[in-house]
């Protein structure tokens, strides 16, 4: 397994907004968290790329204990992550931003005297090609438009060569067409390069079309767990989405 | 716009810089004789526009008498904004731009020393008239540099002579924090020890320069219940140390010994609520009468419709100082300038007794009054005042020559 | 002794009082508006002025005296309300603490005004009619007017407490202070809202300043005594928290108070001490909070490329001018030269942390002194020569960076420049107390060059070299990859973080650096003016240091070399031209602001690269 999460609790306040979660990503799938909002989707999420330290459980990632690692600690240890509002450096360039995911993974930080422009051009320049935004490689990242946002967040989470991949609401504000290609690419990338994919979402048709396996929370607590037809079919999922007895809708 | 358009005037303000300071003004051998000015003009206005009034209304009086050996005495005046380092930069224009002869001026102790040691580093005259720092012709005295006004030490010795005849035995002291108001008070204790070994000092309060919290001040002195207190605070700390005291009783019943508070600076702002019967050095304008004084005076009054204060004072003794000196000098040669300082005799704007710039360590022996404070007519004024000529409050010459150092 | 004690608990309160009139506008014009108004002390300051002229010239009583304070307090709102609708609401959308240049420039015009108006000697005030005296508080005599002033304070704060929590255009203001865009989202009239909220700051520091004329003489020094203290009260509470105002006030009296009985010279630097205390402690003072979100850190940055191909050449052509036409020039020139060389490194290094770093410091000067510093001190104590002298300079203003750095860089915005100068004001203290080693106030004397570089041209040579070579240098960082991972930093913090970088080092490391930049500064300025004094490191130095990268421009490469350039020259020949220099200045400081919002060169760059 690359990602083993076993009985993650975290609670804000009173609110058990995780309580006991447990699940596995292995190499090359692509597994999709989901459920209504307020399930604790995002705080699972943060709990596992450090952001949250989580009260209980633990995060394995290849065996590895990681609970609690700060974020830049877990990356090292090869795990990418894209954010639900994008998270790019605006003052850069496309290029630039993904030239300093590579100087961070080469441990090139500190250096002071050298020029950024002659740092893994090359490569960015791969990445991109990879994602198809090597035509805006020069433009600034603040003026992008959204979806291409999203492309360029996962170039930089791809830069570090990450056996895991955290998806936070990849396809959000993005138009149909334009998710579906992101999730065909981003299955694609995760198959030949046997990377493990976890992915939280809102739009069921992208969750029921890429996902190898689906895991669902309602209230902090998961619920279903299975391939896609399996969770379809699955009476309390139907509940928990169709509304007998709660108000949550569908891709709200 | 275009880019054209910023680029030229890039070059063009490129141009200007250029211009204006590859240009020293030329002057012929025989023209006038200039003086390079320097003071807080913006920072410390309430002293320094009298002083300036005078400065030029005693440049004129020179040039109307026909000046020195024909030559015209000109000033050029800079504002050294409270910064040295913006007085020194003023220094090397002077000199080297405005060529001047000599500098002279500064108020703040730090920016005299300042502009002192530029005169050291490239041997000119500098007459310093304000800064009261004692290092500045002791501690860090250099051959090129002259002061005029008497000084911390000069002041303290003259106020512990009367400090001295008190039955007060318990002392506080309040005095502002820096380097005036602790030499101030390392030479009155020192002084006073010496003349009065039964006394003790109780309470020590150093507020900062312009931001005394004075009901703090005042209660913490108190509370400590001394018999007497030495004021150094000057200015608005004076101005809100002397509300908060006399509002809390603190002057009851005990005497205050009150540095440069009789001076006019400082004592009319406090209007009617100024002190009585303070022992004060300053200057008691109203009523000094001597013939040189009086004479003053009414110039003073006549031409700028108010009355002088000690700056004015200040600056036309240095000014009559440098007149005198350029005479006995006959050049302005600056070795020849500094060999007629020393020693030099002029008379002072006070019409006391001729001030000699004392050659043993470029000090003048101007002088100071010594009295009581008291009100007349709801203004503060100088009583049972005593002229305390400089030349009797210097230490003696074997102690200065320890003070100074050697060669300078 | 318990009487003494509980009388001078009762001294604090009522400076408390008045130190929390001046913050609390302070703390409200921030809390909306953003604004770090520079200005605040001379609103006070004319406050003061005003109500010295209404009561002295109303019949006297408790109408004339109450009605003028009254009146001065109103009158300067409606200078605050000039201030805003002429100025501050031109410049807006400028980059953040843009403002602060155009409330500097005000300052300087202030001050000159106030001597022309009220001329140059210190003005008593009356006292207050009915409080004139003293009562006996615990057996000891106690001003009634200060026991006024204790119940003002809280009598103030419960009103705008009121006026907050009890009127629409409270909440309006209260919504605004948490979340800015929220309420203008709303669709509330922005303007409006400005626009009254600095008629009540300027108000209360008008009140402020007037309230002080039964306590103390108005004076020209009013204005700057007090901006620093005020900012202190208002950071220590906590930014935009008026109660968090008031528990600072209080504590910073009643420590003041106290404080002065243990440590008779405490009161320099006291109030400095207790501000880094808290921030090192309480990152956002004691009541304040967090910025709500990420995202309203500030507005987009926009890209930021290598100056334009003609401000380069023009830049190349200037340093080739510097180079070739010094020899023709007169000594004076060579210092003036060897000046704006100087300058143009401190500011560049107090830009490297302010434009890529997004750290702004008000407390730069500390670096740049501590550099002239560690060069004088070996010369004094030591006799070494220049070559050490200028070798130690940026060593000690390093070790000063990695010592005051790794406190500051956890801090954020308004909150981490104030505590660099809280760590500025108490290295200034040390260098103005500590006699022994520093000379005190009276500095170092004698710091000269080498004989090989006594000679001006050789020695402008020198600076020049050591100054643009570490400017290009620190240029050179700013394109490097870790100029890229602090502007990373800055831009987005949880992608930095997301993609390894430590946010914390990459910070500190770049404030070192620019600690390190700014003491070679310092090292070659003392040797160029010969001393070194504690001004180099007071506030108007760092000051200077943030209106010259402001003035050229935060967000392009070349503004803070075109801003030292500006700001050097024209402070030279404004101070040698005109006697109320400070008016010029501060009129030119403003037109330049209306003009160019961007910055001198943000526009020259924006014009440029439109052709």
């Amino acid at each position: 397994m690359t990602l083993a999460v076993e009985g993650l609790r975290k609670a804000f306040g009173g609110v058990k907004a995780v309580d006991g979660v447990s699940l596995s990503v292995a190499a090359g799938e692509l597994l999709a968290l989901i459920g209504p909002n307020g399930a604790g989707k995002s705080t699972c999420f943060n709990m596992l790329n450090g952001q949250l330290r989580p009260d209980g459980g633990r995060v394995l990632l290849e065996g590895r204990d990681i609970t609690g690692m700060a974020p830049r600690k877990v990356w090292r240890l090869g795990v990418g992550r894209t954010f639900q509002i994008t998270a790019t450096f605006a003052s850069m360039t496309v290029r630039e931003n993904v030239q300093m995911a590579l100087v961070s993974h080469a441990r090139g930080t500190f250096d002071f005297l050298g020029a950024l422009a002659d740092r893994h051009a090359p490569r960015a320049m791969e990445l991109l090609a990879r994602v198809g935004m090597d035509a805006q490689a020069d433009r600034a990242c603040g003026v992008l438009a959204y979806g291409d946002l999203k492309r360029v967040e996962l170039a930089i989470a791809l830069a570090n060569d990450p056996r895991l991949l955290l998806m936070d609401e990849p396809t959000a504000g993005m138009a149909p067409a334009e998710r579906v290609a992101l999730m065909e690419l981003t299955a694609r990338i995760a198959r030949e390069g046997r990377i493990a994919v976890l992915f939280t979402e809102h739009d069921m048709d992208v969750v029921f079309a890429h996902a190898d396996r689906i895991v669902v929370l309602d209230r902090g607590k998961l619920i279903a767990e299975g391939a896609p037809a399996d969770v379809r079919a699955d009476p309390q999922v139907r509940a928990v989405y169709l509304g007998t007895g709660h108000t949550h809708g569908v891709g709200a | 716009m275009s880019f054209r358009f910023t680029r030229r005037s890039a070059l063009a303000a490129t141009a200007g810089v250029a211009g204006s300071l590859a240009a020293p003004a030329l002057h012929a051998q025989e023209g006038p004789i200039r003086v390079g000015e320097i003071n807080s003009y913006a920072t410390q206005a309430a002293f320094l526009l009298p002083y300036r009034n005078a400065w030029t209304m005693a440049q004129d009086e020179i040039n109307a008498a026909g000046g020195i050996n024909g030559r015209r005495l000109e000033t050029i005046f800079r504002d050294d904004a409270g910064r040295p380092e913006d007085a020194v930069r003023h220094a090397g224009e002077l000199v080297n731009n405005e060529r001047v002869h000599l500098l002279a001026g500064t108020f703040l102790s730090h920016i005299g020393l300042a502009v002192a040691d530029f005169a050291n580093q490239n041997r000119r005259l500098f007459v310093a008239s304000e800064p009261l720092t004692d290092a500045i012709v002791w501690a860090r005295g250099n051959r090129f540099t002259f002061r005029l006004r008497a000084s911390t030490y000069m002041q303290g010795a003259m106020l512990v002579e009367e400090a001295a005849k008190l039955p007060a035995r318990r002392w506080a002291i309040v005095a502002p924090n820096f380097e005036y108001g602790q030499s101030a008070t390392r030479w009155f204790k020192e002084l006073l020890t010496r003349a009065r070994p039964d006394v003790q000092f109780v309470a020590e309060q150093f507020p900062a320069l312009g931001r005394i919290d004075a009901g703090a001040t005042v209660q913490a002195i108190a509370s400590a219940n001394p018999e007497a207190i030495f004021n150094v605070t000057f200015g608005p700390d004076l101005t809100n140390f002397v509300r908060q005291g006399s509002t809390r009783g603190l002057f009851e019943r005990r005497r205050v010994v009150s540095l440069l508070t009789g001076e006019p600076e400082y004592l009319d702002p406090l209007g009617d609520e100024a002190p009585e019967n303070w022992i004060v050095t300053g200057y008691p304008w109203q009523d000094l009468n001597t013939p040189g004084h009086a004479r003053f005076r009414e110039a003073y009054r006549a031409r700028f419709r108010d009355h002088p204060r000690l700056g004015s004072i200040v600056a036309y003794d240095t000014v009559t100082a440098i007149a005198a000196m350029l005479r006995r000098a006959g050049s302005t040669d600056t070795e020849r300038m500094i060999e007629a300082m020393r020693g030099l005799r002029f008379p002072t704007a006070f019409g006391e007794q001729d001030i000699e710039f004392r050659a043993i360590d470029h000090q003048s022996t101007s002088g100071a009054y010594v009295g009581r404070t008291a009100l007349r007519n709801g203004r503060g004024v100088m009583v049972d005042w005593r002229y305390a000529d400089g030349r009797n409050y210097l230490p003696a010459d074997e102690v200065v020559r320890q003070l100074r150092p050697q060669g300078a | 002794m318990l009487e003494n004690l509980l009388v001078q608990g009762l001294s604090g309160l009522a400076s408390a009082s008045s130190l929390f009139l001046v913050a609390s506008g302070l703390t409200v014009i921030f809390g909306v508006t953003r604004i770090v108004n520079f200005a605040h002390g001379s609103l006070y300051m004319l406050g003061a002025y005003l109500a010295w002229t209404l009561v002295t010239g109303l019949p006297r009583g408790h109408l004339g005296f109450w009605g003028g304070v009254l009146g001065a307090a109103l009158i300067v709102g409606v200078v605050g309300v000039l201030i805003e609708v002429l100025l501050l609401r031109r410049i807006y959308k400028a980059p953040e603490l843009f403002q602060l240049l155009a409330t500097f420039g005000v300052v300087l015009i202030v001050q000159d005004v106030a001597l022309l108006v009220w001329g140059p000697q210190d003005l008593l005030g009356p006292r207050a009619p009915g409080l004139r005296g003293a009562t006996e508080v615990f057996s000891v005599r106690f001003p009634l007017y200060e026991l006024f002033l204790i119940s003002v304070g809280p009598v103030v704060l419960v009103l705008l407490w009121l006026l907050f929590h009890r009127t629409r255009w409270g909440t309006l203001v209260r919504a605004a202070t948490a979340d800015r865009e929220m309420v203008g989202a709303l669709g509330v009239n922005q303007r409006m809202l400005f626009t009254t909220v600095f008629f009540l700051g300027a108000f209360l520091a008008g009140l402020g300043g007037a309230l002080q004329l039964p306590r103390e003489s108005v004076n020209l020094q009013m204005d700057l005594a007090v901006i620093a203290e005020a900012f202190v009260v208002v950071v220590i509470g906590g930014l935009g928290s008026l109660p968090g105002a008031f528990l600072a006030a209080l504590l910073l009296g009643q420590m003041q108070a106290f404080g002065i009985l243990i440590f008779p010279k405490i009161t320099l630097v006291l109030a400095f001490l207790v501000m880094a205390v808290v921030l090192v402690v309480r990152p956002h003072g004691l009541l304040g909070k967090a910025p709500s979100t990420q995202h309203a850190a500030g507005p987009v940055e926009p890209l930021l490329r290598p100056s334009p191909r003609e401000v380069r050449l023009l830049g190349w052509g200037l340093l080739a001018l510097a180079v070739a036409v010094p020899p023709f020039l007169g000594d004076y020139a060579l210092i003036v030269l060897t000046e704006i060389a100087v300058m143009m490194l401190f500011a560049a290094s107090l830009h490297f942390i302010m434009g890529p770093g997004g750290m702004a410091s008000f407390g730069h000067a500390a670096y740049f002194g501590l550099g002239a510093y560690g060069a004088a001190l070996l010369v004094k104590h030591f006799a070494a020569p220049m070559e050490l002298g200028l070798l130690a300079a940026p060593f000690a203003a390093g070790l000063a960076g990695v010592v005051f750095g790794w406190f500051c860089v956890r801090l954020s915005g308004v909150y981490a420049a104030m505590l660099t100068l809280a760590f500025a004001q108490i290295a200034w203290s040390a260098a103005f107390q500590w006699t022994e080693l520093t000379g005190g106030d009276n500095g170092v004397l004698g710091v000269w060059p080498s004989g090989w570089a006594s000679d001006k041209l050789t020695f402008y040579y020198l600076a020049l070299a050591l100054c643009t070579g570490a400017t290009l240098l620190l240029r050179r960082a700013i394109f490097s990859p870790f100029g890229y991972a602090l502007r990373a930093g800055r831009d987005s913090p949880l992608r930095a973080e997301a993609i390894g970088m430590d946010g914390f080092r990459i910070r500190w490391f770049a404030f070192v650096l620019a600690a390190v930049a700014a003491g070679i500064a310092g090292g070659v300025f003392a040797y160029a003016k010969g001393s070194v004094f504690p001004t180099y490191m007071a506030i108007p130095r760092s000051v200077d240091a943030l209106l010259m990268v402001l003035l050229g421009g935060v967000q392009t490469v070349s503004g803070p070399i075109v801003g030292a350039l500006a700001y050097t020259w024209l402070h030279e020949q404004l101070m040698r031209l005109f006697e109320l220099w400070r008016l010029f200045l501060g009129g030119v400081i403003l037109a330049l602001v209306l003009f160019f919002p961007q910055g001198l060169a943000g526009a020259i760059g924006r014009r440029g690269g439109r052709e």
